[in-house]
């Protein structure tokens, strides 16, 4: 309610002018980007890495995209057997695995399923394309993602989940 | 320019061309120095951002692209629209600008007319810009566009009266119509026997000083009295068909105005080209006078622009009752308590 | 509708439509003007018919449905992980609080109850939605009317809480968060002393907003006494949130029912108005921010410790039945309506939105006023789009 003494309008000017001030000695609340980039925080959802070695091809993370744009494919192969006179075991191989941004929503659901830990988010936003067809990125794009994941961070003081480490 | 003693005797047609050219030099710098700084730059810090830094040092340059933009788009005109009056409303708006420079001093002799009403001449002349609004309107064959003409024409003549009646405060002080007769008058007048400083009207006239700001930004239509303009359902009212080179001049001319009238207001109220302490016949005013002026146009023109990012705006009715019922009154009690005073000292 | 052919789904529709425009067509005089879909003044794409007689507005119709994207339908075949993605983009500016009352639904239904760590930290995260999505109708209206500087300084300020919510969930405006038993992360290291300090500084703007908005003649003359709506037409309407609390009614569900998150335990007041007007909703939400700001930091200052989520299985199949879940959000009350045959994903969801109930005001709030005040109420309403057509 507005200060009997003061008129509003006054006031208001007093706000407009406060503002100016601070601008024209503290500084913008803006940036001008691209000269100057403000960090995203660590847990931001920029793109999502792949780490090759912890992928079986199980398919989690196609079949839970609200979005179907996780393309995978593998083949099967035997590996040879761990000690001599066993059987030969059977692995998972992948052949592609691609990831269209085009269609992605962002929403971190096969980051989460994936039971193998082979997915990650990392806050890089810079990979726009002025073709539509670039925004699929394919296997090594994705793991070369892998370099911009950040450590997981330290929980707050009560909390019981453990903090997860990131497998380079 | 007849009165100044040049080295040189110049022709009849250099000596117009270089009046036109000061013209429009005197009416296109104000305008394009006042978007700069103000809608650009002093929008943008009040607004915790800082606007156009790309075009040029700091973004000084951004007029010059937007004219460069305007100049290159397609030049539409609507095909119901009366064609000969379409495109000749920007000029009459602007006309009305450019005859307001006509008045105003820069210095003790420059003037492009020193007629002895001065200041009735710029007022009469302020009103011709009504006209181009409602040709604007009229002439854009929406109904949209004409419900706006009919608001600003509406608003523009309710305010004409504060305006003049604002000013005719500082006549009676004055004693005179002739601009620069009011200069003269408040470089060499006294505030109760003090003269360091001489009397710049707006001490003696502060009543006079506030109706005629709020006049001002009506005029312009400005916020927050910009309801014929950028009312949410008539997108911008009269000007809502015109598009390219001749918003621009639509553009251009409302800035162009607020400048002139900033100089009318600088010129009344504080001083004109005077700078206190100095003989006001000195030649070197000449020189000086013009930067003087612009600096007092600046601090106007900075007092029309905080009020139009800070207010939003009135509706019609309340404008209207402001307009009359507020206003005029105030005017009229002014006018009496000067016409007293200057009676009694 | 009974099965019928294409043609005859047409005809209907198109009688539908032309039923509504003759409903305008009245007299012959007066002009009908379109506050078209694409209009700087309505939050979207909502398109209102006026009859006008001069400056009055003799009828109004508003028009809804050019931003249905069929919520109710896309969900049926999605598993409830997924559906709480799509969720969070029908009130796109408070959007975690969309999928609370869901996943309070699907709660009650599997009868998991999520730890209290995660209910204090729903409640934040539901609060600081709420601050997001009011602060920015504060600078809004402010614009709708003219003042073009208020919606500047809410989207600055605004940016401090969506990074708060970006540091927590990852992302600013569609958190995605919710999990049926809890939430899917806990909160990272320095986010709570961080949030306290982002509350200060909406507590500075909510004084910016009273000094340069509220308190401003020119906004009162605007605001006081137009679009009064009494309580009883509100309530016949189903108007909610703050939109009836400004009209007097003293009903608020975080307080009033036991919705699941935890403000039953916390101290803080409900703000009413008698007035009813434009100027009393813009007053009601500004305390309302000023209220929340309060809520969440009684939410991080207590935050228990223990898991962040309950034991579910890994695979969700909701068993079979169906629940309804009320929330007050900060649009108003939203509720979901789940009905579940045991599947993997939803049978049936119908969404209660908050904002469809405000606008059905208008044919009757709009009858009689001035042009200019059509916007100031519309402005003071607070719809969003997405919530309306969903």
């Amino acid at each position: 309610m507005p200060n009997p003494k003061v008129p509003g309008l006054i006031k208001g000017l007093g706000v407009t002018m406060k503002t100016m001030l601070r601008t024209l000695t503290k500084g913008s609340h803006t940036v001008q980007y691209p000269k100057v980039k403000e960090a995203p925080t660590p847990r931001a959802r920029g793109v999502i890495a792949l780490h090759e070695e912890n992928c079986t091809s199980c398919m989690l993370c196609v079949r839970e995209c609200p979005d179907w744009c996780i393309y995978i494919e593998g083949h099967k192969y035997l590996a040879p057997p761990r000690r001599p006179g066993g059987k030969p075991r059977k692995k998972n191989a992948l052949d592609r695995f691609d990831i269209d941004y085009a269609l992605c929503m962002y929403c971190g659901i096969c980051v989460e399923v994936c039971p193998f830990e082979a997915l990650f988010w990392t806050p890089e936003f810079e990979y726009s394309e002025p073709k539509i067809a670039d925004l699929l990125h394919d296997k090594n794009l994705l793991g070369q993602w892998m370099e911009t994941v950040p450590e997981f961070t330290d929980y707050e003081a009560g909390s019981e989940a453990k903090k997860l480490e990131v497998p380079r | 320019m007849s009165t100044l003693t040049l080295a040189a005797e110049l022709a009849y047609w250099q000596q117009t061309s270089i009046r036109a050219v000061v013209g429009l030099v005197a009416v296109l710098v104000p305008a394009g120095t006042l978007v700069y700084l103000f809608l650009f730059k002093m929008m943008s810090f009040m607004q915790s951002r800082l606007g156009p830094m790309e075009a040029g040092p700091y973004g000084s340059l951004q007029l010059l692209a937007e004219v460069g933009k305007f100049l290159q788009k397609e030049d539409i005109v609507p095909a119901k629209a009366d064609r000969v009056v379409f495109k000749a409303a920007p000029f009459v708006v602007l006309v009305s600008t450019f005859l307001l420079v006509l008045v105003i001093p820069g210095g003790p002799d420059l003037v492009f007319i020193d007629v002895d009403t001065g200041i009735f001449l710029a007022l009469a002349v302020s009103s011709i810009s009504v006209i181009g609004i409602l040709m604007a309107g009229w002439a854009s064959a929406s109904k949209y566009s004409l419900l706006g003409a009919l608001r600003a024409t509406g608003q523009l003549i309710a305010y004409e009266l504060p305006l003049v009646l604002a000013v005719m405060g500082v006549v009676i002080q004055a004693g005179t119509l002739n601009m620069q007769g009011i200069v003269m008058a408040q470089a060499q007048g006294e505030i109760f026997g003090f003269g360091g400083i001489g009397s710049p009207f707006i001490i003696t006239q502060f009543l006079g000083f506030a109706i005629f700001l709020v006049a001002v930004q009506a005029e312009l239509t400005q916020p927050p009295f910009d309801m014929p303009v950028a009312e949410s359902e008539l997108v911008t009212g009269y000007l809502t068909e015109y598009s390219g080179m001749r918003f621009l001049m639509f553009f251009i001319g409302e800035f162009a105005t607020a400048g002139i009238f900033s100089a009318l207001a600088a010129t009344l109220f504080l001083g004109g080209w005077y700078v206190p302490g100095l003989d006001p016949t000195d030649n070197l005013f000449n020189v000086i006078g013009p930067m003087v002026l612009m600096g007092k146009v600046i601090l106007v023109a900075f007092l029309i622009f905080w009020f139009r990012f800070t207010y939003p705006r009135f509706r019609e009715d309340q404008l209207q009752t402001l307009a009359w019922k507020v206003l005029i009154p105030l005017s009229l009690v002014n006018i009496v308590v000067t016409g007293v005073l200057k009676v009694v000292f | 509708m009974t099965a019928t052919t294409d043609a005859q789904q047409l005809a209907y529709i198109a009688g539908q439509a032309a039923d509504a425009r003759v409903n305008l067509e009245l007299e012959t005089e007066g002009m009908t003007l379109n506050i078209g879909p694409q209009h700087p003044a309505t939050h979207g794409t909502l398109r209102i018919i006026v009859r006008l007689d001069g400056e009055r507005v003799i009828a109004a119709e508003p028009v809804m449905g050019y931003m249905h994207r069929g919520y109710e339908k896309l969900v049926e075949v999605r598993t409830y992980p997924q559906v709480t993605t799509l969720v969070n983009r029908i009130d796109w500016l408070g959007s975690f609080a969309n999928e609370v009352p869901f996943i309070l639904a699907a709660e009650r239904l599997m009868e998991v109850e999520a730890p209290p760590r995660a209910q204090w930290i729903r409640t934040a995260l539901f609060e600081l939605s709420r601050i997001a999505n009011v602060v920015l109708f504060l600078g809004d209206m402010g614009v709708q009317l003219g003042a073009i500087t208020p919606v500047f300084f809410a989207f600055r300020d605004r940016e401090f809480v969506l990074n708060q919510i970006e540091a927590v969930t990852g992302g600013r405006f569609h958190p995605n968060f919710d999990r049926i038993g809890g939430l899917k992360d806990d909160l990272p290291k320095g986010w709570i002393v961080e949030t306290l300090g982002v509350l200060d500084r909406i507590r500075t703007f909510c004084d910016e907003m009273e000094d340069l908005v509220a308190g401003n003649e020119i906004f009162q003359a605007r605001t006081r006494g137009i679009g009064v709506i009494p309580a009883d037409v509100g309530l016949s309407y189903g108007m909610s949130g703050a939109n009836i609390r400004a009209s007097g009614v003293d009903w608020d569900l975080r307080r009033d029912s036991e919705m699941g998150l935890v403000h039953r335990e916390l101290d803080w007041k409900v703000w009413t108005h008698p007035d009813g007007d434009s100027f009393a909703r813009y007053w009601v939400r500004l305390q309302e921010v000023r209220e929340a700001c309060t809520i969440v930091e009684q939410c991080l200052e207590g935050i228990p410790s223990g898991p962040v989520m309950a034991k579910v299985p890994r695979i969700i199949k909701v068993p079979a039945g169906e629940a309804y879940v009320e929330t007050e959000n900060p649009l108003g009350v939203m509720g979901y309506y789940i009905v579940s045959k045991g599947e993997l994903v939803p049978y049936r969801v119908k969404i209660r939105s908050a904002s469809f109930n405000n606008v059905s005001i208008t044919p009757w709030l709009l009858e009689g006023v001035y042009v200019p005040d059509v916007i100031s109420i519309l402005a003071s309403l607070y719809f969003i789009l997405g919530d309306i057509d969903r």
